[in-house]
C-alpha cells in the first residue's frame, strides 16, 4: 500500500493537468459556440448533432483513435496530447448544450425589456442572458467536470500518466491496493471538482457571496499547484532527459519494462522511466516515432501483426532473422532476445485433459465442438488464430474475448472450458492448467526481444550496451517465476525485476 | 413631441400598419385603442424600433430616429409593456438603474433618481432591495413605469400595461399614471384594447383597426361624433356596461342572484 501512495502524487498531477486542462478548454470553446448556436437557427441542430456524435463514441476508442490520428498528422501521438484532445471533445458536450439550454430558457418579456431599454445586443448577452442562464451552464460544467475526472482514467492505454495507472497496472497485476487507490483517489478529485465548481457558481451568481468565491478560487489554485510538473529542477539543472522505456497492458511487460529500467540505471547510469499499460500497436507506433526509446515486443506479434505475414510460420531462428532485417529497415534495432518465448498456447483443466485424453491441440481437436474457449481482447482477430483453427480443425461451441486478468479465474469457474493463455504465464501451473502442445506448429514463435528506437544506438550507445547484456538472461522458468511471484504472491513488479537482476549477477 | 409620417410595417406581402399619419404634442399622451390584430402594438413598437418600419418616418423632438443607433435612442425613450419584463437577478433599485447606467450617470445621482422613482411611483422605499419575484403584480408593473421613467425620458410607450393586472389593482395604477402625469410632463404613446381606460387616460384618442386608422380624436370628439359604425360601437360598448351596471343597482335587494350593494 506504501508503494501505491509513494506513486499518489505523480498519478494525481498527472490526471489532474489533463482534467483541468481538459475542461479547462472546454469551457472556453463550448460557452461562446453555445452562444453563437443560439444566435443562429441553422446551426444549432448541425452542431449539437456533431458533439452529441462524438459523445457516443466509447471513451476509450475515442482515445485510442487519436493515436493514429495524431501520429498520421506528425504530432506526438502518446501520451498528453492525445489524452488532453479526447477528453476536451468529451467534455464539449454537456458545457454546451447546457448554455444552449440555459440562454433559450431566458423568458423572451426579460429580452424585450433589455432591448426596450437601450441594451445593445451584447449588453443583452452579458448583463441578462448570460448572468440568467448562468446556473444551467454551470450545472453543464459540473457535469463535465465529474465526466472528465472518470474518463481521464483511461489516458493511460494511450500513454498519459493518470490515476488510471494505478487501476489498468492493479487488474493486470491483480493489486487490489492499487485498484482501490486509483478508484478512491479519482472518485474523490471527481467530488472535489464538483463542490468547488459548485462554490465557484455561487460565488458569482447573484446575491454574490464573496466568501464563496475566495473559497473556490482558492481551492482551484490549489488543485493547479498539484497539477503542475513536479521535475522542473530536473530540467533546469541540465541534466539529460530519462530514458523512457514502454509496456503494454500485462504483468510480464510491468515487470519487462522495470527489468530494462533497472539495468539502464545500474549499467549506463542513466535514470530512466517506464510509460505503463501501452496498446499492443501503441507501443510500436510510439517506438517508431521516437516517443519511446525502448520496449519488449515478440517476434511473431510483430510478424503477423506489424509485417503481416500470413502462411504457414518459418523455424524459431528463421523469424528472429526476419524480423531483425525488417525493423533494421525501419530504422529500429532489435537489441537482444531475452530467452525466452511468450506464445499463445492453448490450455485446459488437468481433469479435462485426463478425461478427454488431450496432451496436444490435435488431440482436443475431435471434442472442441463440444468445448467454450475463453481468449484476449486480440486473440480471436490474430492472423494465426485463423491458422490454427484451419490446421487443427477447430470448432467450439462458444468463444468469449475478456480481459487477460480474468481468463483464468474463467476456467478455473467452469465458465469456459478451453483459453488462449500465454506460455510463460506462471499462472498455468499454479491454476492446474495444461499447456496443449502445438504438435503442427501452427503458432508462430514468439521470442521476447528488446527493441530500441530509431537513433538510439548512435545517440547513446552506453543504453543500447547496458541492454544488449540481457540477451538470453531469462530462461523459460525464470520468467513464469516472476510473473507467478507477482500475479500469485503479490510482489510488486519493481521489487521482482530488482531481486532478479541482483540474484542474476 | 412625436411625429409619424407615412409609417407602415410590411411582413411578406401583408401589410400588418399602413400609411399612418399621427402627431403626439408635447406633453400629452395620445391612447391607440383596437382590438387584437389592429397593428397598434407594431405601430408602438415601430416609434423605439423594436420593429422597424417598412415604410415612412418617425420623428422625436424634430429628429428622425432612423438617424441614431437603436440602443441610443431607446435610452432617451421610456417603454413599458404588459409582461413587465423586469430582470428577475437585479433587485427593484438595480432594475430601476438599468437605463441610467447604460448612460453612465454617476452613482449618487442614480441613487437620488430612484428614491424619486419609488416615492412617484407610490412604492415603499423598503422594497429598494427586493426581487422582482417577491413583489406582487402592481408593485411589479410600478417598478417597470419606475424603470422607463428612470432617465428622465422625453417619450414614454406604454404597451397595454395594466392590462394583466386583476381590475381594482389596474385601477389603482390607472389612477396613478394620472397622478404622474399631472406631476410630471409626460409625451406618451399608450396602447390598450380597453375603450374605458382609452377615455380615462388619453388627452386624445387614435382608433385602429386592420392596420388603417380610423378616427383621432378628443375623448368628446370620439364620444359625441364617431367617424363610422365601428368606433361607434367601441364607444358604445363602456356606456352600455355602465347603464345595465345602473339598472342592476336598482333592482330590489330581494333578488339573491345580485348581492345587495
Amino acid at each position: 500500500m506504501s508503494e501505491q501512495l509513494s506513486l499518489l502524487p505523480g498519478h494525481l498531477a498527472g490526471h489532474l493537468r489533463l482534467t483541468l486542462l481538459a475542461l479547462g478548454l472546454g469551457v472556453i470553446c463550448s460557452v461562446p459556440l453555445g452562444v453563437w448556436v443560439t444566435r443562429s437557427r441553422r446551426a444549432e441542430p448541425l452542431v449539437l448533432a456533431l458533439v452529441s456524435v462524438i459523445q457516443t463514441v466509447p471513451s476509450l476508442a475515442l482515445l485510442a483513435f487519436l493515436v493514429p490520428t495524431l501520429a498520421l498528422l506528425g504530432a506526438p501521438s502518446i501520451g498528453f496530447l492525445p489524452a488532453l484532445i479526447g477528453l476536451f471533445l468529451y467534455s464539449l458536450l454537456p458545457v454546451l448544450r447546457n448554455t444552449v439550454v440555459g440562454i433559450a430558457g431566458v423568458d423572451p418579456a426579460v429580452k424585450e425589456a433589455a432591448l426596450g431599454v437601450g441594451m445593445t445586443p451584447r449588453q443583452q448577452l452579458w448583463q441578462v442572458e448570460l448572468p440568467l442562464a448562468l446556473p444551467t451552464i454551470m450545472a453543464g460544467v459540473r457535469t463535465a467536470a465529474v465526466w472528465t475526472v472518470g474518463t481521464a482514467t483511461l489516458a493511460t492505454p494511450v500513454g498519459a500518466t493518470s490515476l488510471g495507472s494505478f487501476i489498468f497496472s492493479g487488474l493486470q497485476t491483480r493489486n487490489t491496493a492499487a485498484v482501490l487507490t486509483g478508484c478512491i483517489a479519482s472518485a474523490a478529485l471527481a467530488l472535489a471538482l464538483d463542490g468547488l465548481v459548485r462554490l465557484l457558481e455561487q460565488g458569482v451568481a447573484r446575491p454574490r457571496r464573496r466568501g464563496r468565491l475566495v473559497l473556490a478560487l482558492i481551492g482551484l489554485g490549489a488543485l493547479v499547484l498539484l497539477a503542475l510538473p513536479r521535475d522542473l529542477t530536473a530540467f533546469s539543472s541540465g541534466s539529460r532527459a530519462p530514458i523512457v522505456v514502454g509496456a503494454k497492458t500485462f504483468t510480464e511487460q510491468y515487470i519487462l519494462a522495470q527489468l530494462l529500467a533497472e539495468q539502464i540505471q545500474r549499467r549506463a547510469g542513466r535514470t530512466a522511466r517506464t510509460v505503463e499499460s501501452l496498446g499492443s500497436t501503441v507501443a510500436y507506433d510510439a517506438l517508431r516515432s521516437g516517443q519511446i526509446d525502448v520496449y519488449v515486443d515478440y517476434t511473431g506479434t510483430l510478424w503477423s501483426t506489424v509485417m503481416r505475414r500470413t502462411g504457414d510460420p518459418p523455424r524459431r531462428a528463421v523469424v528472429l532473422g526476419e524480423v531483425r532485417r525488417f525493423l533494421a529497415e525501419q530504422g529500429i534495432s532489435l537489441v537482444a532476445a531475452l530467452g525466452f518465448e511468450n506464445s499463445y498456447a492453448l490450455a485446459i483443466r488437468r481433469d479435462d485433459a485426463r478425461r478427454l485424453g488431450a496432451r496436444s491441440i490435435s488431440q482436443l481437436a475431435a471434442h472442441s465442438s463440444r468445448l467454450r474457449i475463453g481468449g484476449d481482447y486480440e486473440l480471436f482477430q490474430r492472423p494465426e488464430w485463423a491458422r490454427i483453427t484451419r490446421s487443427y480443425g477447430l470448432r467450439f461451441a462458444d468463444r468469449r474475448s475478456m480481459d487477460p486478468s480474468l481468463l483464468y479465474e474463467a476456467i478455473r469457474t467452469r465458465q469456459v472450458d478451453v483459453i488462449g493463455a500465454y506460455s510463460s504465464d506462471g499462472r498455468i501451473d499454479s491454476y492446474d492448467l495444461i499447456a496443449l502442445a502445438d504438435d503442427r506448429q501452427a503458432v508462430p514463435p514468439y521470442d521476447a526481444v528488446i527493441l530500441a528506437r530509431p537513433g538510439l544506438a548512435a545517440e547513446q550507445p552506453e543504453v543500447v550496451h547496458a541492454l544488449a547484456r540481457l540477451e538470453g538472461a531469462l530462461s523459460p522458468e525464470a520468467m513464469r517465476r516472476l510473473n507467478g511471484a507477482v500475479d500469485q504472491r503479490r510482489e510488486s513488479p519493481r521489487a521482482a525485476a530488482r531481486r532478479f537482476l541482483s540474484g542474476s549477477e | 413631441m412625436i411625429e409619424l409620417d407615412g409609417i407602415g410595417k410590411r411582413y411578406g406581402d401583408a401589410w400588418v400598419v399602413e400609411r399612418l399619419d399621427l402627431q403626439v404634442a408635447e406633453g400629452e399622451v395620445l391612447v391607440l385603442v383596437g382590438g387584437s390584430g389592429s397593428g397598434k402594438t407594431t405601430t408602438l413598437k415601430m416609434v423605439n424600433r423594436l420593429v422597424e418600419p417598412s415604410s415612412g418616418r418617425i420623428r422625436i423632438a424634430g429628429r428622425d430616429t432612423a438617424s441614431q443607433p437603436a440602443p441610443e435612442l431607446r435610452r432617451q425613450i421610456g417603454y413599458v409593456f404588459q409582461r413587465v419584463g423586469l430582470f428577475p437577478h437585479l433587485t427593484v433599485a438595480e432594475n430601476i438603474a438599468v437605463t441610467p447606467s447604460l448612460l453612465r450617470w454617476d452613482r449618487a445621482r442614480i441613487d437620488r433618481r430612484i428614491d424619486e422613482l419609488l416615492e412617484l411611483v407610490e412604492l415603499d422605499a423598503l422594497l429598494r432591495d427586493r426581487r422582482p419575484d417577491e413583489l406582487s403584480g402592481g408593485q411589479a408593473q410600478r417598478v417597470g413605469v419606475a424603470r422607463a421613467l428612470a432617465a428622465e425620458p422625453r417619450v414614454m410607450l406604454l404597451d397595454e400595461p395594466f392590462a394583466a393586472l386583476d381590475p381594482p389593482t389596474r385601477d389603482r395604477l390607472q389612477s396613478s399614471f394620472l397622478h404622474i402625469k399631472e406631476r410630471i410632463q409626460v409625451t406618451a404613446i399608450f396602447v390598450t384594447h380597453d375603450m374605458t381606460e382609452a377615455l380615462r387616460l388619453g388627452d386624445r384618442i387614435a382608433v385602429l383597426r386592420s392596420g388603417r386608422l380610423l378616427q383621432v380624436g378628443t375623448r368628446d370628439e370620439i364620444l359625441r361624433t364617431p367617424a363610422d359604425a365601428y368606433v361607434a360601437s367601441l364607444v358604445q360598448t363602456p356606456r352600455r356596461q355602465l347603464e345595465e351596471l345602473m339598472a342592476l343597482l336598482d333592482r330590489p335587494a330581494s333578488d339573491p342572484s345580485v348581492p345587495a350593494p
